[in-house]
């Protein structure tokens, strides 16, 4: 079958192993494209560090491969100044959640119009295979010399309180619901974050079994998707504050489920906080209609057009 | 005749000294003085000692003295601090309330002060008290102007009394007071209350009031001092963070993010505060206050990507957590321009105070080799237009650029012409606004000059890749050995080509040529040009090399410059020396004499004055060590 998504590939050589939980977060990032028939130049890929990285290169969309834990504030600096451009920012656990977290944080309490997904492993690979700060405690993992001995961090409940107004969780092996969890993060006006639990082949190869008959550690674990139950993540305009504080302590509760069955899908929907460029529109005049990288800054004569004459009579004598 | 008089008020941090100061410094510049003034403060909200110099004169003055000439002090502690300053003739006004307070009892009097206090008086034979400290200034034939606070205040009508106690009501008092003895028309001051407080009606008529009973109080008890009649015209009273700020709205910046820090945030909230005009419609910076340094410049760099002119700043703890995205910058060939306030370091060191600490750790900011330009303003009028040349080299050289400040700069204030907004050019460099479709965009292309044509995020045909990888010319990772050696020449090649196409104007500024030469950079300047003003007075002629672009270093430029100088004497606040090193390291040439000061006081000029006199004099050491200043 010709990929009717080809047009968001690269010929770039793609080096991660084998059967990496990647591959299917990297398809179902294209597909997404494709189906919202987003223009290629108006995207961009931020990316941290690890094998995820890699991915814009992989993209035929423009590309920044970041520094490690930093993808986000690198993601919002561009998006507060053009718009117009669709971001997705995406990054691993380690980098996300370990070195970036204080990012993480403030990125919710933001808002801004954003995808932020996470390729979720447990462990580093890139370094080959240090305990991330999502694996939990008393796991071992195969280069790992002891069993984790650090307490996990939950990315569901963290977005959650940390302010993102979209908080999802896919599994990267089923595709296509990835693919749709990918196109609503896309569409909400906010900050998105996609939790994607994949497997790192090499180092924790927790695959997701729908029957429980794995025999790897990780593999007792399967999921189900929340879509198929009746709960209901969405938070709008016209829930009253009871109602709203009711849905919030069911959201959390469902963020916190045990067991071996884990619920992917969307957690959380949040119609009713303003993003980031709403609360920009309303303390700078002209913000929406020309943000920074629409606004002329020379005429042909490469004179300046800022005017400062008031700003000068403030500190002028006469 | 050369007028010379620095007027300092003292007190409390909160006790509204700097509005005092400013106040003072407006209506003296508005009555034909020239000013420079100058802020010191505790890393304090309220309580600690702050004080404020303001310097008038009637030729141009770039610095302050070691000299007061009139004390001004809200409360004891700055009699006690700096009466030892005040020269002969010299006048203190204070309360004589403050002769009953005990030195002691003071709690923002630290032990270190009272111990040298204690020995400075019993030296001179005085009780360590107020009375003891006020009779060796009587010594010295100052004059001592003891005011009855409660005499004034009991004439205040009760009605507009309601802030009796208040020491904010004090300031205006005391400037008051001191405007009186320099024979200002009492009109003058009430313009500026007007203006300073112009969106308050009640608190303009209250201390138009109050000043005008002060005014009077000291019309009647005091000598006048100043019969100077002034007709000068200035055009701006200005402060260095105004300066820059200004600068970058002129040259285009849309994009500033920041992290709170003393002394970078006045500049930061000045940008977030003011809007003006951009094609006939009100515009304004988007200023960004971000979790951390380091998300401030990935968020500066993520600006820039969109095309836009971006900017942060910070001051030395900020930009230690920068550096690593700096090399993101570097190696991806980002324009940014980070405005680094430097202050005392190391770690918090004196985090209120001034230093010139940061030179070597800017220039070599960042592992592994790349690209930056490193340049210092001298002046808060070279701020304005530096801050446009750093914007316009950033974008030119696709480079990072650190424009290096100080609190010197950010917090002094100035008397100067207005702007010349006709010189400014803005140049973007090879910024592309169209990208030709039928080849495919290379971001990193190899090209004749070593830079690429720029596209940004959102360009039409213009994609690209950035990573902090090395890259091929698209910008995909590549480990090949000779991609490696292309890229990395292509970078570093930049260097020489700024060093040729700067004009030379802007990398040195050349003040004088002598026998006896400085070297210096950034703030430094101020002092320094004041000092050799003085020399002149006796006859003594030395010359002056301030150096503005510190990387890339311009050896050649600096070498004939000074071939026929016989003595160099390199003048830093810091305590290595390091502009002497980056001389030594690109010249060979040794320094003949250092003059540092590191007590995170900025040097006067009177300290610059006395040791290039003592290398005239042949009494110099090699190493001079100033410590002026409280």
């Amino acid at each position: 079958m010709v990929n009717n998504f080809s047009k968001y590939r690269t010929n770039t050589h793609n080096d991660w192993c084998a059967g990496c939980g990647d591959f299917g977060i990297l398809n179902s990032i294209q597909m997404a494209l494709y189906d919202l028939k987003i223009k290629n130049h108006e995207t961009v890929i931020f990316s941290g560090i690890g094998c995820s990285g890699k991915t814009p290169h992989f993209i035929n969309t423009y590309g920044i491969h970041t520094i490690h834990g930093r993808v986000l504030p690198f993601a919002q600096g561009a998006k507060i100044s053009n718009p117009k451009i669709t971001v997705i920012a995406v990054g691993g656990d380690g980098d996300g959640l370990g070195i970036g977290a204080g990012h993480f944080i403030a990125a919710g309490r933001r808002n801004i119009d954003i995808s932020y997904i996470i390729f979720n492993n447990g462990v580093y690979g890139l370094t080959k295979g240090q305990p991330s700060p999502t694996l939990r405690r008393g796991i071992k993992t195969k280069n790992s010399i002891h069993a984790n001995i650090n307490c996990n961090i939950d990315p569901i409940e963290l977005a959650i309180v940390s302010g993102f107004t979209f908080v999802a969780r896919g599994y990267s092996f089923d595709m296509k619901h990835l693919k749709n969890l990918m196109i609503s993060s896309i569409m909400h006006k906010g900050l998105s974050f996609l939790d994607v639990i994949q497997p790192c082949p090499t180092y924790n190869d927790m695959i997701f079994n729908e029957n429980n008959t794995g025999s790897n550690e990780h593999s007792s674990q399967s999921y189900y998707k929340l879509e198929d139950t009746n709960y209901d993540p969405v938070i709008n305009k016209d829930d009253d504050e009871l109602t709203q504080h009711k849905k919030l302590n069911k959201i959390f509760m469902k963020s916190r489920e045990l067991g071996h069955k884990i619920p992917i899908g969307v957690f959380y929907q949040n119609n009713i906080i303003p993003s980031y460029h709403d609360r920009l529109n309303d303390i700078m005049i002209n913000y929406d209609m020309i943000p920074p990288a629409f606004s002329q800054i020379s005429d042909q004569n490469n004179n300046t057009t800022a005017d400062i004459s008031k700003l000068l009579d403030e500190v002028s004598l006469k | 005749m050369v007028f010379d008089h620095t007027w300092m008020i003292g007190g409390p941090q909160g006790s509204g000294v700097d509005t005092a100061a400013n106040i003072f410094a407006t209506v003296c510049a508005l009555n034909g003085y020239k000013i420079f003034g100058k802020r010191e403060y505790y890393s304090n909200i309220k309580g600690e000692h702050s004080y404020y110099e303001v310097r008038l004169s009637n030729v141009k003055v770039n610095s302050t003295t070691s000299n007061i000439n009139t004390l001004v002090g809200i409360d004891a502690e700055t009699i006690i601090r700096h009466a030892e300053d005040v020269v002969s003739k010299g006048i203190i006004i204070f309360n004589n309330d403050i002769l009953k307070v005990k030195i002691d009892e003071i709690k923002t009097m630290d032990d270190y002060f009272n111990i040298r206090l204690k020995k400075y008086l019993s030296n001179k034979n005085k009780d360590f008290s107020v009375h003891g400290i006020l009779e060796t200034a009587k010594d010295r034939k100052v004059l001592l102007y003891p005011i009855s606070l409660l005499d004034i205040l009991t004439k205040i009508p009760k009605l507009t009394c309601r802030n009796y106690n208040s020491y904010r009501l004090l300031n205006i008092i005391y400037v008051s007071l001191s405007l009186a003895i320099f024979n200002v028309p009492f009109t003058s001051i009430s313009d500026v209350i007007g203006k300073i407080f112009y969106s308050k009606p009640n608190v303009i008529k209250h201390n138009v009031e109050i000043s005008k009973l002060a005014y009077q109080y000291a019309v009647d008890n005091f000598k006048i001092i100043s019969n100077l009649k002034l007709n000068f015209k200035h055009d701006m009273l200005i402060k260095g963070h105004e300066s820059i700020a200004l600068g970058k709205i002129i040259a285009g910046c849309k994009f500033q993010s920041y992290y709170p820090i003393t002394p970078a945030t006045d500049e930061c909230l000045y940008l977030e505060s003011k809007k003006f005009i951009n094609k006939n419609m009100v515009d304004e910076v988007t200023v960004i206050q971000s979790e951390d340094e380091i998300s401030s410049i990935c968020m500066a760099i993520g600006s820039s990507l969109t095309g836009v002119r971006s900017s942060t700043s910070t001051s030395g703890p900020g930009f230690s957590l920068m550096v690593e995205s700096l090399g993101w910058a570097g190696i991806n060939e980002v324009p940014i321009v980070i405005t680094l306030y430097q202050r005392s370091g190391p770690s918090t060191g004196l985090p209120t105070r001034h230093g010139q600490e940061d030179l070597l750790f800017a220039i070599h900011a960042g592992h592994g080799e790349f690209s930056t330009i490193v340049y210092a303003s001298g002046s808060i009028e070279e701020c304005f237009y530096d801050a446009i040349t750093c914007f316009n080299l950033s974008e030119i050289y696709q480079i990072p650029v650190i424009h290096m400040v100080d609190k010197f700069l950010a917090s002094s204030i100035i008397t100067c012409n207005k702007f010349d907004l006709g010189v400014i050019k803005i140049m973007r460099g090879k910024l592309l606004h169209d990208v030709n479709k039928d080849f495919k965009y290379k971001r990193f292309e190899i090209t004749k000059d070593g830079i690429s044509p720029r596209s940004k995020l959102g360009q039409h045909n213009g994609i690209f890749w950035n990573t902090g990888d090395e890259s091929d010319e698209y910008g995909h990772i590549t480990e090949d050995p000779l991609c490696r050696i292309q890229m990395m020449d292509k970078r570093i090649s930049r260097l020489d080509l700024i060093i040729k196409n700067i004009p030379k104007s802007q990398q040195i500024v050349l003040h004088k040529l002598n026998e006896y030469c400085i070297i210096s950079w950034g703030s430094t300047a101020g002092p320094i040009l004041d000092a050799i003003k003085m020399l002149e007075r006796i006859n003594i002629k030395v010359g002056f090399l301030q150096i503005k672009l510190l990387q890339p270093f311009p050896t050649e430029y600096v070498k004939s410059s000074l071939c026929d100088v016989r003595i160099i004497i390199d003048i830093e606040s810091n305590k290595t020396c390091q502009l002497g090193k980056l001389f030594k390291q690109n010249l060979h040439r040794d320094i003949d004499y250092y003059i540092l000061k590191y007590t995170g006081r900025p040097m006067t000029c009177t300290e610059i004055y006395r040791s290039l006199k003592n290398i005239f004099n042949k009494t110099a050491t090699k190493e001079m060590i100033l410590t002026h200043g409280k």
